[in-house]
């Protein structure tokens, strides 16, 4: 039996006609009918549609029945007649605010997320003021054990959004609930703490967790401290930083603050003020010139790259027998660390101990990977401390910067310059890109014609390209979350896909979408119009190719060498470690 | 094979009569052999035919008595499995698992859908506390649910077939297993079953003993190897089921049905019972009853009969006050309702369910409004956890008992109360928490009085609520001040040679005053 292409029934009285297949709060959108919602998500650009039903805030009523309907997972059925604005809808959207209110703390002005909290906006909205069912609150031990994530499971709302993120989008399968009844909770398998479960870090929970049981381990008073002492404070900003910190100053998403974000970071005092994009140069010389040797035959095809430490902590615990295929190439911000406490050092006449290395990025797992041991020399980390988007917004409304109008200045000199290829490591396909961008010359000796991949762009989950060099087609490909990179890395061992070189990042979208930018409130657009913004960045360069880039050509000649050289390997190179799957 | 399964039930027939010729407990019937004791005689048993009759362990008794003739006949005479599935439509049996499903319906939608493999599952979860019925079928007679599911596979096309049985059913798990074999062994389950072209396997799956894991598609997670969660239905069962093929999920007693109604006909069972429920429901009859068991008869059956005519009454000749039907998310039934016929929908009507089959007597030392609570206190351990009203919601009912119960109740509780249970009804996300107030809606309705007693005169009128009990001191006081002097919070007054009183404010219930009396005077209500 054929099921009928559309169906027909009325919301309140208003007739709509819907494909068939159609949420009942979808279709109320038709009509511009408002059905609060509180687990429901839906990012289906990313494969990401959390449809547990598991808050009961949007049940509505059929006409004729007690029983109430969940209208973000009820499809429309022909001549179903329903309402949302009987006193009984009211009062139950209510009361399952009531019940959830009354387990949850009651610390809302001094929440981290005091201001962006669904459940908080939810309350507000319909005008919660008492909780009629008050009784025990349940309490769980908070998890504070990583560098990049704090639970908090009092303020768990169980719409199990983490989990859907977790489990299915990303296929790391780090969350599950556990206990029963009153007292279940999203937890870690077997309780394990954080830290040592395969979590990634990659922070996409926390991007989808719509209260404060999960949020980012704050840096803030770290770096306020660093301030205020006598050492040299170096701050570097990731490429997707800039065109997204202005939403947090309400500003249009998509707007490049690049010229404020630096005379801010001046007046919060840093020392020097630099560019993640300049070290993103950097890892492109590096990272292109191990792919030219690997297609010259040393070492394995194809090369994966490396900048994402989500990603690259994924493969550790998921494929530990694929560790020779990621380029061994630290991270942009990594290698900005590196040669912050050696090159500028140097420079400037300090040492290395006397310099605080600040990053601001996109990610929390970027949080973790700074503790990774091997990364720094000897007795120091190549970066000391690194904060999101999210708490440099933070920091600026605690300064009372009036950022939207602050003027704008230019990056420091020595290691503030870069190419359009540095600018669009950000988004999903920048990466790979950008590589190519410097290889193809690398390798042919000639010019790139078409500086452009338009294959690699956009927001699609698995990208393909393929390039010709010297004769020889070589596939490209390019993942966005970490199911997806599951995928391709599943296409590689099982050997049915030959590729010569692949981008992987773990969060879906890229760098722009990461788990520590501002809350997108699952606005999918917004991450849609940061990537705009990162490659009309790119457009406007005169240079939009890392090895042409003045800084670093300097760079290699003053202090370096050549790429892919002992001294960058010794600085700026890693190595990977195979981790336990469970 | 035909004829070797009809030579092997004539044979073992022979040896099943002699047996059971010796045996006084036992008389020829209408469906094979029947028990005799009083407590059987008023009863009318279809599942439990074979119950306390044949030896379980022993496929040679179950084929003694048409076993796996019903199989037989479908294979031998290659019926359509329309035919079949005509055939249950037609007897409109309806689950016995809780909800009363119409079986054939179900059966007929899984014919319906193409599909590479189909699934039967048996529901063996059996997880209502006092519920006891489908672990006798499987204990006694196991071999009678494996042919119902043979019969449901060759139905609706089906190779496979799970039984989720309760690990805690430990005997029952032992004697399936054993079937199983018996049945594998003998070419009547498996691959090509009696030389036909129809196959089925069965495998046990144990579940864990979590009650909502009874829930069919919280089972069904729990089979796929995830936590036993219930998930938002996008299909029907029947359509998309476990691994996203075809399922049927029926319950041990319905399944125990069919064998019958195939040898017997729709016909036969349509005219057992009422007209919308044909047939026998099998009852736990447990709680204050003189003669506790399970009882097996026609649907339609007045309570009162079973009440009295076959658990004999309450237990010491106590006045009956209630019987609560359905399980831990049924309701009560008030004495003045006895007379209640007891099938899906005059259940229903009243405000309860048939649910499993629960049935608890309640007589005057009961207090509802702690038997609510009970109740509750069971659903709030077992709800899943995933969606809010029954999470939370469940737990607020749960604790505004608790504080009725204490004496701590407000006027307004009442009011609140009955809303909070309206909506967990109306909004959760499976049957356990849609059903969990049930309860105590039904005793709100019933017991209003009771209700009130409790939170506004502070009395448990069935005197069983500790927090609101009262020392009272009779007129048979001496007057002695024995007492007054043994008071750790100095409320009892009273001049010596009179009768004393007890501040009921004041009194911290301790009892010490009732210790002190040397002429057992004081008493605890
Ligand atoms: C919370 C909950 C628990 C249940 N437990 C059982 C059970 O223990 N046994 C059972 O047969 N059905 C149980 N059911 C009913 C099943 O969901 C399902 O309706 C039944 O197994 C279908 O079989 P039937 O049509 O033969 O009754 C339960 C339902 C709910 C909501």
């Amino acid at each position: 039996m054929k099921s009928p292409e559309t169906v027909t029934l009325t919301i309140n009285d208003q007739e709509v006609t819907v494909p068939s297949g159609t949420t009942i709060l979808d279709a109320a959108k038709k009509l511009n009918i408002k059905i609060p919602t509180l687990c429901h998500l839906d990012l289906h650009n990313m494969k990401f549609v959390n449809q547990t039903s598991s808050c009961r805030v949007c049940m509505v009523e059929e006409e004729g029945w007690d029983k109430m309907l969940a209208a973000c997972s009820t499809r429309c059925r022909n001549g179903m007649r329903i309402r949302t604005d009987t006193i009984k809808v009211i009062r139950t959207r209510r009361l399952m605010v009531e019940l959830l209110l009354s387990n949850h703390p009651t610390d809302c002005l001094i929440c981290s997320k005091n201001g962006n909290c669904d459940l908080q906006a939810l309350a507000a909205e319909i005008g919660v003021t008492r909780i009629d069912y008050p009784g025990y609150r349940s309490h769980h031990e908070m998890d504070t054990s990583s560098f990049s994530l704090v639970r908090n499971m009092d303020k768990c709302v169980l719409c199990k959004r983490c989990e859907t993120m977790c489990n299915d989008v990303q296929t790391v399968g780090a969350l599950t609930d556990i206990g029963r009844g009153f007292d279940t909770v999203v937890g870690t398998l077997f309780g394990m703490p954080m830290h040592e479960t395969t979590c990634t870090f990659c922070g996409q929970c926390v991007a989808v967790c719509p209260t404060a049981a999960l949020t980012e381990v704050d840096n803030i008073s770290q770096v306020w401290e660093a301030l205020d002492s006598d050492k040299i404070v170096v701050v570097q900003t990731a490429p997707a930083v800039r065109v997204a910190l202005g939403e947090v100053f309400g500003m249009e998403p998509g707007t490049n603050v690049t010229g404020k974000m630096v005379t801010a970071l001046r007046r919060m005092g840093f020392d020097k003020v630099y560019d993640t994009n300049f070290a993103a140069d950097v890892t492109v010389m590096e990272e292109a010139a191990e792919l030219v040797d690997r297609i010259n035959g040393e070492g394995r095809l194809p090369i994966l790259t490396s900048c994402c430490p989500s990603w690259v902590k994924f493969i550790e615990h998921q494929f530990g027998d694929m560790l020779d295929i990621p380029s061994s190439a630290k991270s942009p911000h990594e290698i900005f660390g590196s040669l912050a406490k050696t090159y500028l050092a140097d420079k400037i006449g300090a040492k290395p101990e006397d310099i605080v290395v600040v990053s601001v990025m996109p990610c929390v797992a970027k949080k973790y990977e700074s503790k990774r041991p091997e990364l720094g020399q000897g007795d120091y980390s190549d970066v000391d401390i690194v904060i999101t988007t999210r708490e440099l917004g933070r920091m600026l409304k605690d300064l009372g910067l009036d950022f939207a109008n602050l003027p704008e200045e230019e990056f420091d000199e020595l290691m503030g310059v870069a190419s359009g290829a540095g600018d669009i490591f950000g988004s999903t396909g920048g990466v790979i890109e950008a590589a190519l961008r410097t290889a193809y010359e690398w390798l042919t000796g000639k010019p790139l014609e078409k500086i452009d991949f338009h294959e690699l762009r956009g927001l699609s989950g698995i990208k393909e390209a393929t390039v010709e060099i010297n004769g020889v087609k070589h596939k490209i490909a390019c993942a966005n979350g970490l199911g997806n990179a599951r995928e391709v890395l599943r296409r590689i061992r099982s050997g049915e896909a030959n590729y010569t070189a692949i981008e992987i990042m773990a969060c879906p979208g890229g760098c722009i979408a990461g788990g520590g930018q501002p809350y997108h409130h699952g606005d999918d657009s917004i991450i849609r119009k940061r990537m705009e913004a990162i490659y009309e960045s790119d457009r406007h360069k005169k240079i939009r190719q890392s090895h042409k880039n003045p800084q670093v050509i300097k760079l290699y000649e003053e202090f370096l060498g050549a790429p892919h050289s002992e001294k960058t390997k010794k600085l700026l190179h890693t190595k990977y470690v195979w981790r336990q799957k469970m | 094979m035909y004829n070797q399964l009809r030579s092997w039930q004539t044979e073992y027939r022979q040896e099943f009569d002699k047996r059971m010729a010796v045996r006084e407990d036992v008389e020829v019937s209408e469906l094979g052999y029947r028990l005799t004791d009083s407590f059987y005689a008023k009863q009318y048993r279809i599942a439990l035919r074979n119950s306390g009759i044949i030896d379980p362990l022993k496929i040679e008794d179950y084929i003694a008595l048409d076993g796996y003739k019903a199989l037989a006949d479908l294979l031998e005479n290659q019926i359509p499995q329309a035919d079949v599935v005509a055939e249950i439509s037609e007897s409109l049996l309806r689950g016995r698992g809780g909800a009363g499903f119409p079986t054939g319906r179900k059966w007929a939608e899984a014919l319906k859908h193409d599909a590479e493999h189909k699934f039967i599952i048996c529901n063996a979860d059996e997880g209502d506390p006092g519920a006891y019925m489908d672990r006798n079928i499987l204990e006694t007679d196991p071999h009678c649910v494996l042919e119902g599911m043979a019969i449901a596979g060759y139905a609706v096309g089906a190779d496979f077939g799970y039984i989720y049985v309760r690990a805690e059913y430990p005997v029952a798990v032992k004697r399936l297993k054993i079937a199983i074999a018996q049945a594998e062994e003998r070419g009547l389950l498996g691959k090509n079953i009696m030389g036909s072209d129809f196959s089925f396997h069965i495998e046990l799956r144990l579940g864990a003993g979590a009650f909502v894991c009874g829930e069919g598609t919280a089972m069904m997670e729990s089979i796929e190897g995830r936590r036993g969660l219930p998930r938002v239905k996008k299909y029907r069962t029947a359509h998309k089921g476990l691994f996203g093929y075809p399922t049927i999920i029926n319950n041990v007693e319905t399944l125990a049905n069919v064998h019958m109604i195939m040898l017997k006909g729709a016909k036969w069972f349509r005219s057992i019972g009422t007209e919308k429920s044909p047939g026998t429901k099998v009852f736990a009859l447990v709680g204050k009853v003189a003669n506790a068991g399970l009882v097996e008869v026609p649907m339609g059956t007045p309570l009162r009969e079973v009440v009295y005519d076959i658990g004999g009454g309450c237990k010491d000749g106590k006045e009956l006050k209630a019987v609560q039907t359905g399980g831990p998310s049924g309701g009560c039934i008030p004495t003045s309702l006895i007379d209640t016929t007891l099938d899906f929908e005059s259940l229903a009507a009243i405000g309860s369910i048939m649910g499993s089959g629960g049935m608890v007597i309640m007589d005057n030392d009961d207090c509802m409004v702690d038997i609510a609570r009970f109740f509750m206190e069971f659903t709030v351990d077992e709800s899943c956890g995933k969606c809010t009203p029954c999470r939370i919601g469940n737990k607020r009912i749960l604790e505004m008992l608790e504080r009725i119960i204490a004496g701590m109740g407000e006027p307004r509780d009442l009011r609140y109360l009955k809303l909070i249970c309206e909506t967990v009804r109306d909004t959760s996300l499976c049957g356990l928490g849609q059903s969990a107030p049930n309860p105590v809606l039904s005793t709100m309705k019933y017991f209003a009085n009771e209700y009130e007693a409790h939170v506004k005169e502070k009395i448990c009128p069935a005197h069983v609520c500790k927090g609101l009990a009262q020392y009272i001191i009779l007129d048979s006081c001496i007057g002695c001040g024995k007492c007054k002097r043994n008071c750790p919070v100095s409320c009892i007054t009273g001049e010596i040679k009179e009768k004393h009183v007890i501040d009921h404010d004041a009194c911290i219930k301790c009892g010490a005053c009732e210790a002190a009396c040397p002429v057992h005077a004081i008493e605890k209500r």
